[in-house]
């Protein structure tokens, strides 16, 4: 286990090099190059070589990217674009967790992402947490109950579920919980259209509860059909298997059968499928993010991408892209240690 | 005297594929969600090529008459200028069907190939492959789609002008086309142990002719579920890009990108926004509904059920 975990982690480094090659070259192949998103058209012609110059851009392409990779503090560069070069570098590089600055707020990439990150990681947190604790009841009754009314309307209601867009979740829920119901007592809007708390009125549990309902309900639905309809499957190839029929022989109550023979064997798949969801805790939701104004990494991915702040969307796409790929090893590794049938050489 | 020379002993490759075929439409029957999954869709995509018969112009903009609820002359309302929504929606349909339906084109021409190769020879060729498949899943395919979107918005070469049709298909399939290579690998590496392979080697077929003729109409099966499945899949991407603004540019209508117009007006008129999603849900409901009837129809298990029926 220990040479295959060793194994992944080295195959993880090569891919996330050629990851990062790839995304390089696109952002360089791009019209315009990375500058052209750099002040638009407002920059002088002649200023932007001198402009090229600071940047580094007037550097071959091999040369652009070990700076970007490894850094340009230990070589020479032209700080003030006039083509001598005459201090040395500043840049650490992305090894070393330097990402560059944001083009669009010229702060360090790193410290907008961590500014976004704890608002994304509490919104997909409970997301998913209030996804499991649907899903996972609708699974099990749907399972023992296969055919019942209720395992129909279930299973009907998982289908619907992974077919509504969220973008257009959202608008529904916002129209219903914020233009058209009212708080019967103020007369307000029962839940508020967006944002993450009220501006003023101060700090209040229930004013943060109401801005996270409907992002929370939005974002769910889709997990809670994916997963309650994976947990029904999951369930049902284990419910006729021989060792439960023992347990009941054995004279165990059924509920014990379920929940605890049956239900810990359902649930491995899920618990990797669970740490394949992982890096959307990290990478947030854009679409929900951006519809109900939730200052998290996906908006913060929205923003950059309408301006272009290559810096940024490279910085979320690497980090993005290795979460996937150690989410993928967890799952792995997680599946091997909860089932003992499964070896990996 | 009886007349032997009408039976065949061996059924002759088109045979067999109307075999196969009328097999799963047998089985495909009895899955009445997707019977009516496939009757839905085919009346939305009737719909979306009869869209000419209407009397309104999708793009022209008639601002006497904006912001008009739904009624008997505007089925369903019009939009901030004036353009009737029924007729948008419906020109929008052959925009978000077109791209989705490419795209899935696109991962199919990409991802077949790859698996079959990686799955048939096997070794070097197999890890390289795979290496590249595993590169690609390991991107988070919306931000991607996002990146890719924003930066081909600048592009402005012929077919592929602002994010056309063929831009948003083109960049929706490559980031698609990894399950597709997967799970015909996955085929392959069972199929070409199989004795009629090794017959069919024996009688001295190339590896092409084998790839092609032998090997890949047994895996059909799995690559047209899945496909069904991407399409849906794609057309929903379509529309969250187009929603985000980085998908089909206005004035041509997508479904994503009318409700993204939608957005500033939807609390005031509610079935800007109600109407294109609904048909969005519609498709991507009736093709997963049909995807489902599809994989219970080619599950090779079932195959046995409906022999022992016959006998």
């Amino acid at each position: 286990m220990a040479t295959y975990i060793l194994r992944r982690l080295i195959q993880t480094i090569g891919l996330l090099f050629l990851l990062s090659i790839i995304l390089f070259a696109l952002v360089n192949l791009a019209p315009g190059g990375p500058l052209s998103a750099f002040g638009g058209k407002r920059i002088r012609p002649e200023k932007i070589g001198i402009l090229k110059r600071q940047f580094g851009l007037d550097q071959p392409l091999p040369a652009q990217y070990i700076y970007w990779l490894a850094g340009n503090d230990w070589t020479q560069i032209d700080t003030d674009g006039n083509g001598i070069k005459d201090a040395s570098g500043v840049r650490k590089g992305i090894l070393r967790g330097d990402f560059g600055f944001s083009y669009r707020t010229r702060q360090p990439v790193l410290q907008e992402i961590g500014k976004r990150l704890p608002n994304t990681i509490t919104l997909m947190g409970i997301t998913m947490l209030v996804a499991l604790a649907i899903a996972i009841p609708l699974g099990i009754f749907s399972a023992i109950k296969q055919y019942s009314v209720f395992d129909f309307l279930a299973t009907t209601f998982s289908f619907a579920g992974q077919a509504v867009p969220e973008f257009w979740l959202g608008l529904l829920l916002i129209l219903i919980f914020y233009a058209w119901l009212k708080n019967p007592w103020t007369g307000e809007p029962l839940l508020p259209p967006g944002g993450m708390f009220s501006l003023e009125g101060g700090f209040s549990v229930t004013d943060r509860i109401s801005h996270l309902v409907l992002p929370v309900l939005t974002g769910a639905l889709g997990w809670v059909a994916w997963y309650s309809r994976f947990l029904r499957s999951s369930l049902l190839e284990i419910l006729p298997q021989n060792y439960l029929r023992s347990a009941r022989a054995r004279g165990l109550p059924e509920r014990r059968v379920i929940y605890r023979h049956a239900l810990s064997n359902a649930m491995i798949p899920i618990v990797t499928l669970l740490a394949l969801d992982l890096p959307y805790i990290f990478t947030g939701a854009v679409l929900i993010e951006t519809i109900f104004a939730w200052p998290g990494m996906g908006r913060l991915y929205y923003q950059a991408a309408v301006e272009r702040d290559y810096p940024l969307l490279m910085a979320v796409l690497i980090i993005g892209a290795a979460f996937i790929i150690l989410s993928n090893l967890l799952a792995d590794i997680l599946y091997a240690y909860l089932d003992p049938r499964v070896r990996y050489e | 005297m009886t007349d032997y020379s009408s039976i065949e002993t061996t059924l002759s490759p088109t045979d067999q594929a109307i075999d196969l075929a009328s097999n799963v439409w047998k089985r495909f029957k009895r899955h009445r969600g997707a019977i009516a999954g496939a009757i839905v869709f085919g009346i939305l995509i009737v719909l979306t090529v009869l869209a000419f018969l209407s009397p309104f112009d999708p793009e022209k903009s008639d601002l006497q008459d904006k912001f008009q609820a739904p009624s008997a002359s505007h089925i369903l309302g019009t939009d901030a200028l004036g353009r009737d929504l029924l007729t948008r929606i419906l020109y929008g349909g052959r925009i978000s069907l077109a791209v989705g339906g490419i795209a899935v084109a696109i991962a199919l021409l990409i991802g077949v190939p790859i698996g079959a190769l990686a799955g048939y020879y096997g070794g070097t060729v197999d890890s390289i492959l795979m290496r590249f498949t595993d590169a690609f899943l390991s991107l988070p395919p919306f931000l991607v789609l996002i990146f890719l979107a924003a930066i081909l918005r600048e592009v402005n070469i012929p077919f592929f002008q602002r994010n056309s049709v063929l831009t948003i298909s083109f960049v929706i399939g490559i980031l698609s086309w990894m399950t597709f290579a997967r799970l015909v690998r996955a085929a392959f590496l069972t199929l070409r142990e199989m004795d009629y392979v090794s017959a069919a080697r024996a009688l001295g077929s190339s590896d092409s002719r084998i790839i092609l003729g032998h090997i890949l109409p047994n895996g059909i099966g799995v690559v047209i579920v899945e496909a069904t499945l991407q399409l849906g899949y794609a057309i929903i991407q379509e529309a969250g890009l187009s929603f985000l603004g980085f998908g089909i540019q206005q004035p041509t209508p997508s479904w994503g990108n009318l409700i993204n117009t939608a957005q500033d007006h939807f609390i005031k008129y509610p079935w800007l926004a109600v109407f294109p999603g609904l048909m969005i849900f519609l498709t991507i409901i009736s093709v997963n509904y049909i995807g489902d009837g599809l994989r219970d129809a080619f599950d090779p298990y079932k195959v046995l059920e409906t022999v022992g029926e016959y006998t």
